[in-house]
């Protein structure tokens, strides 16, 4: 085993360029939240099993406690923190709010990253897509209902005027 | 919270990249594509590389194309490209299935095809924590000189638990590996060997390019099967991929299953010919296939849930792979 060595990984979080002196080997996980205080992606299992930890690569739901902080060096990644815009939170993040889909609000963050991802790809996502598409997320408080609602309800907000499907 | 051993991070772009960083480095060094496999491992101080040889930004690795009588897809393509790629799920609807069923979204859309064929094997008393391993006392497969599962074995039974390799099998498929001396092909069935240690004839230091499926594979009929505990996240308990050619009126010219989730490398299933050979996949043939497969399959205590209701669910399995066989 050889020592820890430092380095500096370029990072590109929420749209902001952020260079980061961690060890070379800390997961991106570690590099967001013990590197820039970005707290909102949570450490759960800790091994690719819960997704607590889920954030954006590239737009893709990715697990950071299992990603190489050197391996998304040139990727864009965006986590819970920049979901919100300026006009305020994300339609997600206030239809969570709404229907009660948070309770201990641990796995939160990583849903609302995998159901961000499904929104973008999907517009009106029916409730099979979205029970499949937060799959690899993991809640022990709520039970999926209300969840798989806030989730619905985001997607009719978000989806362009007269659509009424 | 699992920390990561030290390691310095690699990104070659070529393989004869690659292939120089593992030169330079030697036993220090490890490959890693998707990582969803290897940094779990890491964490539990079951691997201590401290060189990640990294793959993802090799080209050569990447696309999955026809190229004359095959379809090449690169090692490196993410179980959720293969999963939703329309020329795999138009030519080899079990392989899409298959790479589809691994574990959930966000690991599939990491894990790669190669490295799901080239997966570490796995067992109750192997994948845990330094401490927890410690406690009981070291395994055959990692620092012990004993097997927890058998207690009297000299030979490690950790499972083989990818879900694609099976199919890979039924499918004819082939491996194309990139080595030090040269590059070679294996067919995916002569791959995997009967021991859990290192269960695959890839050397250390051999690089997986692309897998390689006849395009006259595509005229099979093929199925796939999975148990698991939950719909997501897990890995399988029990895998089956069937696949057979079929005349027009639907009998059998050939037929084939392969099981995996039970011993060190899949199963290829032996005598099934015999029974279906010249037949149609009528409610007798596919019980009798069944009841072969059953005979055949004796899982271990290697994994969590009780090898007996495993093996109770091997023909369970094989009929229900057989049935979709059947309508497709």
């Amino acid at each position: 085993m050889m020592d820890t060595a430092t380095d500096i990984v370029r990072l590109s979080v929420n749209g902001d360029a952020r260079d980061v002196g961690v060890p070379t080997h800390f997961t991106l996980l570690e590099a967001l939240r013990y590197g820039l205080g970005l707290t909102g992606s949570k450490q759960g299992c800790d091994k690719g099993d819960c997704g607590a930890c889920t954030v954006l690569v590239d737009g893709e739901p990715t697990l950071s406690c299992i990603t190489p902080a050197f391996a998304v060096e040139g990727r864009e990644v965006t986590t819970v923190e920049g979901l919100a815009g300026p006009a305020g939170p994300h339609p997600l993040q206030d239809e969570f709010d709404r229907n009660g889909a948070a309770q201990c609000g641990f796995c939160t963050p990583g849903i609302l990253c995998s159901a961000a991802a499904l929104l973008e790809r999907v517009q009106r996502p029916g409730r099979d897509e979205i029970r499949a598409a937060l799959s690899g997320n993991l809640c022990r408080c709520t039970g999926y209902a209300k969840i798989y609602d806030a989730v619905e309800a985001a997607a009719a907000r978000m989806a362009p005027p007269g659509d009424a499907s | 919270m699992l920390r990561l051993p030290p390691f310095r991070y690699h990104r070659p772009s070529t393989v004869d990249g690659a292939l120089g960083l593992l030169g330079e480095f030697g036993d220090d060094a490890m490959l890693v594509a998707g990582g969803t496999d290897l940094i779990p491992n890491m964490k539990h101080r079951l691997f201590e590389p401290a060189h990640l040889v990294a793959l993802r930004d090799v080209d050569e690795l990447r696309g999955i194309r026809e190229e004359g009588d095959r379809l090449r897809v690169g090692a490196a393509e993410t179980l959720s490209a293969v999963a939703s790629n329309p020329d795999v799920s138009r030519l080899f609807p079990a392989l899409a299935a298959a790479a589809g069923h691994v574990a959930g979204p966000q690991l599939r859309n990491a894990g790669t095809l190669g490295g799901n064929v080239c997966l570490d094997t796995r067992c109750t008393y192997y994948n845990q924590t330094r401490f927890w391993r410690e406690a009981l006392g070291w395994c055959l497969k990692k620092d012990g000189d004993v097997c927890h599962v058998t207690k009297v074995g000299r030979k490690c039974v950790a499972a083989h638990s990818a879900d694609t390799p099976p199919v890979l099998a039924t499918l004819d498929a082939t491996l194309l590996l990139a080595g030090p001396e040269g590059r070679r092909e294996l067919a995916v069935r002569d791959f995997f060997v009967a021991d859990g240690i290192a269960n695959t004839r890839r050397q250390p230091h051999e690089i997986l390019v692309e897998i390689r499926i006849p395009l006259a594979s595509a005229r099979l009929r093929q199925a796939y099967a999975k148990l698991r505990q939950r719909k997501a996240i897990d890995f399988p308990l029990l895998t089956v991929a069937v696949a057979a050619e079929c005349e027009d009126d639907g009998t059998v010219v050939r037929i084939e299953g392969v099981v995996t989730g039970l011993g060190s490398r899949p199963r290829i299933l032996t005598g099934w010919d015999e029974v279906a050979e010249g037949r149609v996949l009528d409610d007798e043939v596919v019980e009798e296939l069944a009841s072969r497969a059953h005979r055949q399959c004796h899982p271990l205590d290697n994994i969590i849930v009780d090898p007996e209701w495993r093996r109770a669910m091997v023909p369970v399995y094989v009929r229900r792979a057989l049935l979709d066989l059947r309508a497709a």
